[in-house]
C-alpha cells in the first residue's frame, strides 16, 4: 500500500491554544495510513497581516511558509480559513513571477483537513463514536472561498451517536475576522451573539467547526455568557472512541476549546 | 456634504445602530426575506440553466463596457443629442447641481417631481432645487415616506426605508394627513391619492438611471410601482441624471443585466416596468415630455478608472451584497454615513469621497465574502476591502501606529522561524498571570476589547512541536 506523505499545518492558532487538535488530525490522518510529518519552519500563513493592509509584512509570512513547505507532497490544514490563505497566495505575488509559480504550486497540493479526507482519501466512515446532540457552524472562508460546504457533513454522518441539527442562519458570519474582532469589536460582538442565539434554538449541547479561530469566538460567548454547551474542533469528534484507535483516542480528554 | 449621512463620528452612528432594536429586528427580517426570495429566482431557478453562467455574462458586459466607456459614452450622448436631447457632463456634484438648477430656471419650474434615484442623493440634488426655491416631490412610496418624515434618509440601496417597520411608516405620514393604519394597501392609498395631483402640477420630472443604451440613444428605468412612468409622462421636461458607468452597449445587453438586476435584488423575474425612453421617440404624444436633458454625473468616478477599483464601477446598484452583509444587519445603513451603505457603500464611498470621510468603512467588514459570493457581476467585494486598507496602510489614509507596530512586529517574526518558535513556546508563560478558570476573562492591550463580551481561551499548556516529536519517537519504536 503507498503511504501518502502528509505535511501537517497546524496553524498558529493551533500551535498556541489548540494542541489537541493537532494530535488528534495526527493520529487521524496516520490510522488513515498516511505518514504525517510536521515542516519545522512553519509559521503563521500571514492572513492577519495580509487582511490588514500590511501586504509586505505577510509576502514575508508567505514566503517563509512556501519554503517551509516546499518538499511537501500533500499539505493538511485543520483551518479552512488558514488554507484558503495558502490558496490565495498566489493572488500575492503579481509582481514576482518566481515566487508566483512556487505559490501556485503550493495552493495546488493544500487541502483542508476534511476535504483530504473526503475528496483524496475518499474515506467518510471513519468508525468515530460520539453521543450528542449537535450543530455545525459552516465558516466562512471555508465554505465561500475554499468552496468546500459538504465534506464535514459527509464526516459526521457517519458518527454513531451523534445527531446533528441545522443551525438557523448557517451563513450568516459568526463575527471573528481576525482583527475585526478587536478593531470592531461591538459590531462583532453583535454578530457572535446572534450567532449563539441560533445555535441556543437548535437545542444542542454541542458546536462543531472546522475552524478554530471561529469557535473561539463563538466558545468565547456561550462561555461568557455561562452556556452550558460544549464547543469542538470536527478533529476532535473524528478521533472520539475510535475502536483500534491509539491511546489518546479512547481518552475522554478534556475540551480545550472555549 | 453630499452623499454624507449625518455629522457623528464613525463609532458613535454603529453605538446607535446596535442599540435600536426597532431597526435591527426590521433590518434582519427584511434581509432574511430577501434571502429566500433571492435564491429562488436565482440557483434554484432551473429556468435559467445555471445561474453562474448569467452571473459571468453579466461580469463579461461590465468589463467589457467600463474597458470602452469613453467609446460608449460618446456615443450614447451622440445618439441622444440626435435625437433632440441634450447631454451635459458633470465632472462634479457642483457642475450637476448648477446644470439642473439651470435648466429648472429657465423652465420657471416652481414644482418637480422625482423617481427614485441614488444619483441624486449621491449630488444632494433636493436641497440643490430647494435652495433656488423649487418644491421637490419623491413620488417612490418609501422616499416619500422617509421625505416627509423630516427629510430622514435612506438606509438601503433599493429599499430606502428598510430601517423603519409598518408602525413607524404609518405614524411619519400622520404627519401630512393620513389616519388610516398600518396596512400596506391604506399606505399605498393614502399615497397615491395624495401624489396625483402633485404629478399634474410639476413642470419638471427627475428620474436615475438604471442603465442607459448606447447605440439607440436611451435609458431605461427598473421599477414596480409606476410612479416613475408618470414622473415621465406628465411634466414638460424630463432630466435623467446618470451615474457615468450605467451604460450598455445595447438592448441585447440590457436584457442580461436587467435579469440579474430584479433577480438579485428582490427576487422578481422582472419588476412590474421595464421601461425605455428615447428623446423624441413619442414627441406627439399629449403625455410625452417635450424637453430631455441627460446629466452624466463623474463625481469621482474616474478615480477608479484604470486603477485595481474600477470593477467597483461595475455596481449594477442591486444591493444583493447589502442583503446578505452581517455588519449591515447589525449596524443598519445610516452607521455607515454614506448614502451607499454595505460592502459595495464600503468600497464605493471611500472611491468618491475620499478616505478622511469614509477611511474606516473598509474595516467594518469580518471579510466573510458573502458580498462577493452575492454579486451578480461578481466584484470581488471583500477583495477590494482589503485593497482599500492596504491604501490606507501606505499613507493614503490613518492606520493606527499601534496596529503598524503590531505588523511590523509580525513581518520580523514571521521571516524567522526560531523567534516564531520561541514566541509560541512563551507566549503560555507570559498569559500566566491572566488566565483563570482556564480561560481569560479580562485581558489589556488588544485583548480588551476582545474579553468586553467573550472570554479568551488559555494557551495550551502542552508544546505541540514536542509532542509531535516525541509521537513519533514512539511510533517509531511501535514499529520497529
Amino acid at each position: 500500500m503507498i503511504r501518502l506523505k502528509v505535511s501537517l499545518f497546524i496553524t498558529c492558532l493551533g500551535e498556541l491554544f489548540y494542541a489537541k487538535v493537532g494530535k488528534d488530525v495526527t493520529e487521524i490522518l496516520e490510522r488513515l495510513g498516511c505518514e504525517v510529518n510536521f515542516p519545522k519552519g512553519q509559521i503563521c500563513c500571514g492572513q492577519p497581516a495580509f487582511n490588514s493592509g500590511y501586504l509586505n509584512d505577510a509576502k514575508k509570512a508567505a514566503k517563509q511558509m512556501i519554503r517551509a513547505f516546499e518538499d511537501a507532497d500533500y499539505i493538511v490544514s485543520p483551518s479552512g480559513s488558514c488554507t484558503t490563505m495558502f490558496r490565495e497566495y498566489p493572488k500575492m505575488f503579481v509582481d514576482e513571477p518566481g515566487w508566483k509559480l512556487k505559490a501556485e504550486a503550493m495552493a495546488d497540493k493544500t487541502y483542508e483537513f476534511t476535504q483530504f479526507i473526503v475528496h483524496v482519501l475518499g474515506v467518510e466512515d471513519l468508525g468515530a463514536e460520539y453521543e450528542a446532540k449537535a450543530t455545525v457552524h459552516t465558516s466562512c472562508h471555508m465554505s465561500r472561498l475554499l468552496g468546500e460546504k459538504e465534506a464535514p457533513f459527509r464526516l459526521l454522518k457517519h458518527v454513531k451517536g451523534l445527531e446533528v441539527i441545522p443551525l438557523p442562519n448557517n451563513y450568516d458570519c459568526c463575527g471573528f475576522g481576525g482583527t475585526f474582532s478587536v478593531k470592531m469589536s461591538p459590531i462583532s460582538e453583535e454578530m457572535v451573539d446572534e450567532k449563539v442565539r441560533h445555535i441556543e434554538e437548535t437545542e444542542a449541547d454541542l458546536v462543531i467547526g472546522s475552524d478554530c479561530s471561529c469557535l473561539m469566538n463563538i466558545g468565547g460567548r456561550i462561555n461568557r455568557k455561562g452556556k452550558k454547551i460544549e464547543v469542538k474542533h470536527i478533529a476532535e469528534i473524528l478521533n472520539h472512541h475510535v475502536k483500534g484507535g491509539s491511546h489518546h483516542a479512547n481518552e475522554n480528554r478534556e475540551s480545550t476549546l472555549l | 456634504m453630499p452623499m454624507k449621512i449625518g455629522n457623528q463620528p464613525f463609532f458613535d452612528r454603529v453605538d446607535e445602530g446596535i442599540n435600536n432594536d426597532f431597526m435591527q429586528n426590521a433590518v434582519s427580517s427584511a434581509q432574511d426575506g430577501l434571502r429566500g426570495r433571492k435564491l429562488n429566482a436565482t440557483i434554484y431557478d432551473k429556468s435559467l440553466v445555471d445561474w453562474e453562467i448569467w452571473r459571468s455574462a453579466g461580469e463579461e458586459i461590465r468589463r467589457h463596457t467600463l474597458e470602452n466607456l469613453d467609446y460608449y459614452l460618446k456615443q450614447l450622448s451622440d445618439n441622444w443629442a440626435a435625437k433632440g436631447g441634450h447631454v451635459y457632463f458633470a465632472e462634479t456634484v457642483e457642475d450637476a447641481q448648477h446644470y439642473i438648477q439651470k435648466v429648472v430656471k429657465q423652465k420657471n419650474a416652481k414644482k418637480v417631481v422625482k423617481a427614485k434615484s441614488m444619483v441624486t442623493e449621491e449630488i444632494s440634488l433636493n436641497e440643490a432645487l430647494e435652495d433656488i426655491g423649487c418644491t421637490v416631490l419623491e413620488t417612490d412610496l418609501a422616499e416619500y415616506i422617509l421625505q416627509v418624515d423630516n427629510h430622514d434618509s435612506p438606509s438601503h440601496i433599493v429599499v430606502p426605508s428598510l430601517h423603519k417597520n409598518r408602525g413607524q411608516m404609518r405614524d411619519a405620514l400622520r404627519k401630512v394627513g393620513y389616519k388610516n393604519s398600518d396596512k400596506p394597501e391604506e399606505i399605498a392609498a393614502f399615497a397615491r391619492e395624495t401624489l396625483r395631483q402633485e404629478f399634474l402640477d410639476a413642470e419638471v420630472g427627475v428620474t436615475g438611471c438604471n442603465f442607459a443604451i448606447a447605440n439607440t440613444g436611451s435609458v431605461s428605468l427598473v421599477t414596480n410601482e409606476g410612479n416613475a412612468n408618470m414622473v415621465t409622462s406628465f411634466p414638460e421636461t424630463q432630466i435623467t441624471v446618470m451615474g457615468m458607468e450605467r451604460i450598455v452597449p445595447s438592448w441585447e445587453e440590457l436584457d442580461i443585466l436587467v435579469t440579474l438586476l430584479c433577480r438579485s435584488s428582490v427576487g422578481q423575474k422582472l419588476t412590474t416596468y421595464v421601461t425605455g425612453i428615447t428623446p423624441g421617440e413619442n414627441i406627439e404624444d399629449v403625455d410625452s415630455p417635450k424637453d430631455f436633458h441627460l446629466v452624466i454625473v463623474d463625481a469621482g468616478r474616474s478615480n477608479a478608472l484604470g486603477t485595481e477599483f474600477q470593477s467597483a464601477l461595475h455596481c449594477i446598484r442591486c444591493a444583493a451584497c447589502v442583503n446578505v452583509c452581517p455588519v449591515y444587519r447589525h449596524i443598519g445603513g445610516h452607521a455607515y454615513g454614506s448614502i451607499y451603505p454595505g460592502p459595495i457603500g464600503a468600497v464605493l464611498s471611500p472611491i468618491l469621497g475620499g478616505y478622511e470621510e469614509y477611511g474606516k468603512l473598509p474595516y467594518a467588514s469580518s471579510l466573510c465574502a458573502a458580498c462577493t459570493e452575492a454579486c451578480p457581476v461578481k466584484i470581488p467585494l471583500h477583495e477590494l476591502l482589503i485593497k482599500h486598507r492596504q491604501h490606507i496602510v501606505n499613507g493614503e489614509g490613518h492606520a493606527p501606529l499601534s496596529e503598524k507596530l503590531a505588523m511590523k512586529g509580525f513581518g520580523i517574526g514571521a521571516s524567522s522561524p526560531s523567534l516564531f518558535k520561541m514566541a509560541t513556546k512563551l507566549a503560555p508563560k507570559a498569559m500566566k498571570p491572566l488566565v483563570k478558570d482556564g480561560k481569560i476573562s479580562k485581558g489589556p492591550g488588544p485583548m480588551k476589547p476582545w474579553t468586553h463580551g467573550r472570554d479568551f481561551p488559555a494557551p495550551s499548556s502542552e508544546n505541540f512541536r514536542e509532542w509531535f516529536k516525541n509521537h513519533k519517537k514512539e511510533t517509531k519504536k511501535g514499529e520497529e
